[in-house]
């Protein structure tokens, strides 16, 4: 180290600072570069292969703009600030863009693609054999480099040429027992393999006839179809079977004169619609502030109930008369290191009326999931379990931190040993452990496992099936967005953004708060 | 200064991880093929590839069809396994272009599937069609176009412990007196083992609730459920709902919110009770708890309607946006309706085979197959339209409460309100 110090205080003398290079550095650096480089050339033969040039010009700009940072001395800031700004870019900034833009789309189940992808899939799915048509047999050959279909009626053996102007008879082709055309007068006959390779060609052609198309079903056969409906775009509407749909861009789907719509729709921006859904919609707005309200007493019963036996058992083993609390610790820190998931369930099989382990350790015949004060005090008791581990382990630390001089002091001034913990020990541990309160609400508050793994939002009473005893805003809406109709991304988005903005406010005033409860006490 | 050149070292791998992230990001929406290429793996460039998704009980048999047929074709198969959300994972892969070609699943899906323009028909001849069970050609036809291939077909059924109940039921009533005769004599547990939990099973007591005489929906003029019509608080189901009621709790015990999915099958292999309302999947749970069974339809009520449990029936979709629709097709309406594919596809998992010739072979060594399948005869195919979402849970919940001893009544039309807010009708 004197040698560093003084070859450092040598280096500055002329004026900028240099760093000593040390084999660990060069090799580290190396290496770093070389996967980073590994990572990008990794991304080009499929960027030229999709002919993305702007997904690769944008690659390339990304390591020249690297190896410029970490190959050179400059841009010393720059080393440090461009992974953090690309990290919040990434994972913060990106996100929250995304689900606020998705909450102005209707983006879900029936509306996942858009209006050219609906209307292949409403011809395709309404494609249908016309009646009596036969099921051919089908061989694909060349004629020339021209692809072209060779067609066996089963019933009368008889093979047809189809190519991209229609079906005409070719006489003189030799046809095996499978059905299959072995040789063809003129025609290169292509073998399976062969056929496999130009798949993408034989779906592509289709057969002009009387009655509709032939297309190709598959390698070996062959149907001759009509599609029931089909779009015009100079009305912007899907004709067929007697009537008409009208393309409507505001729901994303094409609608009869009836007001009925087609099944396959598309994604189309609805403004502030789902906004507007989650303040009017009744199922929604009547049950809400009942849902908050509980919601909040969970998040708080568990934060502080966590925390105060968190806390309780930290301070008995904080004390200097105790003996064995390596075990203790290990035993208490258990249930925080066991997966909750795997746990909420156990938890929900105690609590089975008739089966579980509750009840028969109590000898009692509790419906405990049933009732909505008992589910209530039931999931509450759960989240205690699992999460107290993590207060006694922070307090444990925080209590670390507090000079024992501290409480000796008090004592000797003549404080209870409960004064001086209220006085001295509480606020000193508050200091600390407020931020982490905090955002144990903030999770506690969207504790989306806690209640969909034991109880599932129940009990619901029979008359407003919709929300459940021990629902959360988070359980409550995710059956609303996924429940009943299928997928609903852009409504759950804009939900997410409601219970955001609730979190966010609780979050803001209870920092507001504990900042002046710092300046008193720092 | 060794420790500060690591540091920089890590931070600058974390910089080019973040990197390479960002930049993929921000580059996709800009070109939309790009998307595509990233997961190149799955998808392979053009022709060559035939890719299947599958759940994992399903990727082992399948693999060595899957072989054959890519030497026969001269293409690579790949049997792709997919545990999780499958019907939301092909669909979101789907819609990005980086989505399979062969889609493995239930019928029920199909509704959902077609309205977001996920899988194409398939063209089955009229030799083919007539090769499976006519229940599962009736599951995957959906709006009168056939949308998958089906290969197994699966529905639950009674099974009784022979040991107790020697004797097959011949009405709901009679299983019932059976089972409390039992429950008194102190020789089983529970009266009947058919799960309902803290949010009711609309799957399992269905066929209890047809014999009752309810209904979910009314019928289209084509015979398709019609989401339209929804009749969960027609007078008829409220009296279903008051037999379950009779059932339940308050009544007769034998329906109960304590038997859930998760112990009922468990209870019934230990012997807690004499008669189980459960499918295939069953089977090896209760051969490993030594019980000697036998299966039989779930029965009606007395004089009334017949006990349809719903069928499911599992199938192969061809992806409309695969990169690879012909060979697809030809995988899907020629291969898998082969025996013996659906033969290893059975000894995978013991579900009733929907080829008709498949389940004659698999019954010689394997009765229950077929024992499952004539339970599931009067059966209704699961309703596939996308609205049939908006069911399950109103129901259950009004399940639940009736077997609890609320009002039949309220319950229903409860339900009922739901569901039509739900549909918008």
């Amino acid at each position: 180290m004197v040698v560093d110090v003084r070859e450092a205080a040598r280096a500055n003398a002329p004026g900028r600072p240099r760093r000593e290079i040390t084999t660990a550095f060069v090799v580290s650096r190396i290496a770093v570069l070389a996967v980073a480089a590994a990572i990008l050339l990794y991304a080009v033969p499929p960027l030229v292969a999709a002919g993305s040039w702007v997904s690769l010009g944008l690659l390339c700009a990304a390591s020249a703009a690297i190896a410029s940072l970490y190959l050179t001395r400059r841009f010393i800031p720059a080393k440090y600030l461009i992974p953090g700004t690309v990290f919040l870019l990434a994972f913060q900034v990106f996100p929250v863009v995304y689900t606020v833009t998705t909450a102005f789309t209707n983006f879900g189940d029936g509306h996942r693609g858009d209006k050219a992808a609906a209307i292949t899939a409403i011809e395709t799915g309404s494609v249908r054999q016309t009646p009596g048509s036969p099921e051919y047999g089908l061989t694909a050959a060349l004629r020339g480099d021209e692809l072209v279909f060779l067609l066996v009626d089963p019933a009368t053996k008889q093979v047809g040429l189809g190519t991209a102007e229609g079906l005409t008879p070719l006489p003189g082709a030799e046809v095996g027992v499978t059905g299959k055309v072995l040789k063809a007068p003129g025609l290169t006959v292509l073998k399976a393999p062969e056929a496999a390779a130009r798949a993408q060609e034989i779906s592509a052609l289709a057969v002009p006839t009387d009655g509709g198309v032939i297309k190709a079903n598959g390698l070996s056969r062959a149907v001759e179809g009509r599609a029931a409906l089909v779009y015009d775009a100079a009305c912007d509407c899907v004709r067929g079977n007697g009537d008409t749909w009208t393309a409507d861009a505001d729901q994303g789907y094409f609608v009869n004169a009836k007001g009925e719509h087609l099944a396959q729709g598309w994604q189309v921006g609805v403004g502030f619609d789902n906004f507007a859904r989650v303040l009017t919609d009744p199922t929604i707005s009547g049950y809400f502030m009942g849902v908050l309200g509980w919601n909040v007493a969970f998040a708080l019963a568990s934060v502080f109930g966590t925390f105060a036996l968190g806390m309780s058992v930290a301070l008995a083993l904080h004390n200097p008369r105790m003996r064995g609390t390596r075990v203790y610790r290990i035993l208490l820190i258990l249930p925080y290191a066991m997966p909750a998931f795997a746990m909420l369930l156990v938890w929900r099989d105690m609590f089975n009326r008739d089966f579980g382990l509750i009840n028969q350790l109590l000898g009692a015949n509790v419906d405990w999931l049933g009732e909505p004060a008992t589910a209530r005090l039931g999931v509450i008791l759960v989240n205690l379990w699992l999460g107290f581990p993590y207060m006694f382990l922070v307090t444990t630390g925080a209590l670390q931190a507090i000079p024992r001089e501290l409480t000796e002091a008090a004592s000797i001034d003549g404080a209870t040993p409960w004064k001086a913990f209220r006085r001295v020990t509480l606020p000193l541990l508050l200091v600390a452990l407020t931020p982490l309160l905090i955002s144990s609400f903030a999770f506690n508050f969207n504790n989306f496992n806690a209640i969909a793994l034991t109880t599932e939002g129940g009990p619901f009473p029979a008359e407003s099936p919709q929300v459940g005893g021990t629902d959360l805003l988070i359980t409550y809406t995710f059956r609303l967005a996924f429940g009943a109709g299928g997928a609903q991304f852009g409504f759950a988005a804009a939900i997410s953004v409601f219970i955001f903005t609730i979190v966010a406010v609780v979050s803001a005033v209870a920092f507001r708060r504990t900042r002046k409860q710092e300046e008193v006490y720092a | 200064m060794r420790m500060r050149a690591l540091g920089t070292a890590a931070l600058a791998t974390l910089a080019f991880a973040a990197t390479a992230c960002g930049n993929s990001q921000s580059a996709s929406p800009a070109a939309p093929s790009a998307s595509a290429s990233a997961p190149a793996a799955t998808t392979g460039a053009g022709s060559g590839t035939l890719v299947i998704w599958a759940d994992p009980s399903r990727v082992k048999p399948l693999k060595p069809f899957a072989d054959q047929f890519g030497t026969e074709n001269g293409v690579t198969v790949e049997v792709k396994e997919i545990s999780k959300d499958n019907q939301m994972t092909f669909l979101t892969a789907s819609q990005q272009g980086s989505g399979p070609d062969i889609m493995i699943g239930a019928h029920d899906w199909i509704g959902n599937l077609v309205q977001n323009g996920a899988i194409d028909p398939v063209t089955l001849t009229a030799e083919q069609k007539a090769a499976f069970s006519e229940k599962a050609v009736q599951a995957v036809t959906f709006n009168g176009q056939i949308y998958g291939a089906p290969y197994a077909v699966e529905n639950i059924a009674l099974i009784r412990n022979t040991k107790l109940a020697p004797e097959a039921p011949a009405t709901i009533e009679d299983m019932i007196d059976k089972g409390k005769e039992l429950k008194a004599a102190g020789k089983v547990k529970e009266v009947l083992c058919l799960p309902v939990g803290q949010k009711g099973d609309a799957f399992h007591v269905y066929p209890l609730f047809a014999s009752g005489g309810g209904a979910l929906f009314g019928a289209t003029p084509s015979g398709d459920p019609d989401p339209k019509q929804v009749l969960l608080g027609a007078p008829d189901s409220v009296k279903a709902f008051e037999k379950l009621k009779a059932l339940g709790e308050k009544g007769d015990g034998a329906l109960r919110t304590s038997i859930t999915n998760e112990n009922y099958i468990v209870n019934f292999a230990a012997g807690k009770c004499a008669y189980l309302v459960s499918g295939p999947w069953a089977i090896s749970e209760v051969k490993k708890g030594g019980i000697s069974y036998d299966i039989t339809a779930v029965p009606a009520f007395k004089d009334g309607k017949p006990a349809t449990p719903f069928v499911g029936v599992q199938s192969f979709f061809v992806a409309s946006k695969g990169k690879n629709k012909a060979l697809a097709q030809e995988f899907v309406a020629n291969y898998v309706t082969n025996k013996d594919v659906a033969k290893a596809l059975y000894e995978a998992d013991p579900r009733p085979p929907a080829l008709t010739a498949a389940l004659q072979e698999v019954q010689a060594s394997d009765p229950d197959a077929v024992k499952f399948m004539d339970a599931g005869k009067e059966g209704m195919p699961m309703p596939a339209i996308p609205e049939m979402a908006a069911i399950w849970e109103p129901f259950g919940i009004a399940e639940t409460a009736v077997v609890k001893g609320g009002d039949a009544a309220k319950a229903a039309a409860a339900a009922q309100k739901a569901i039509d807010g739900a549909l918008k009708n």
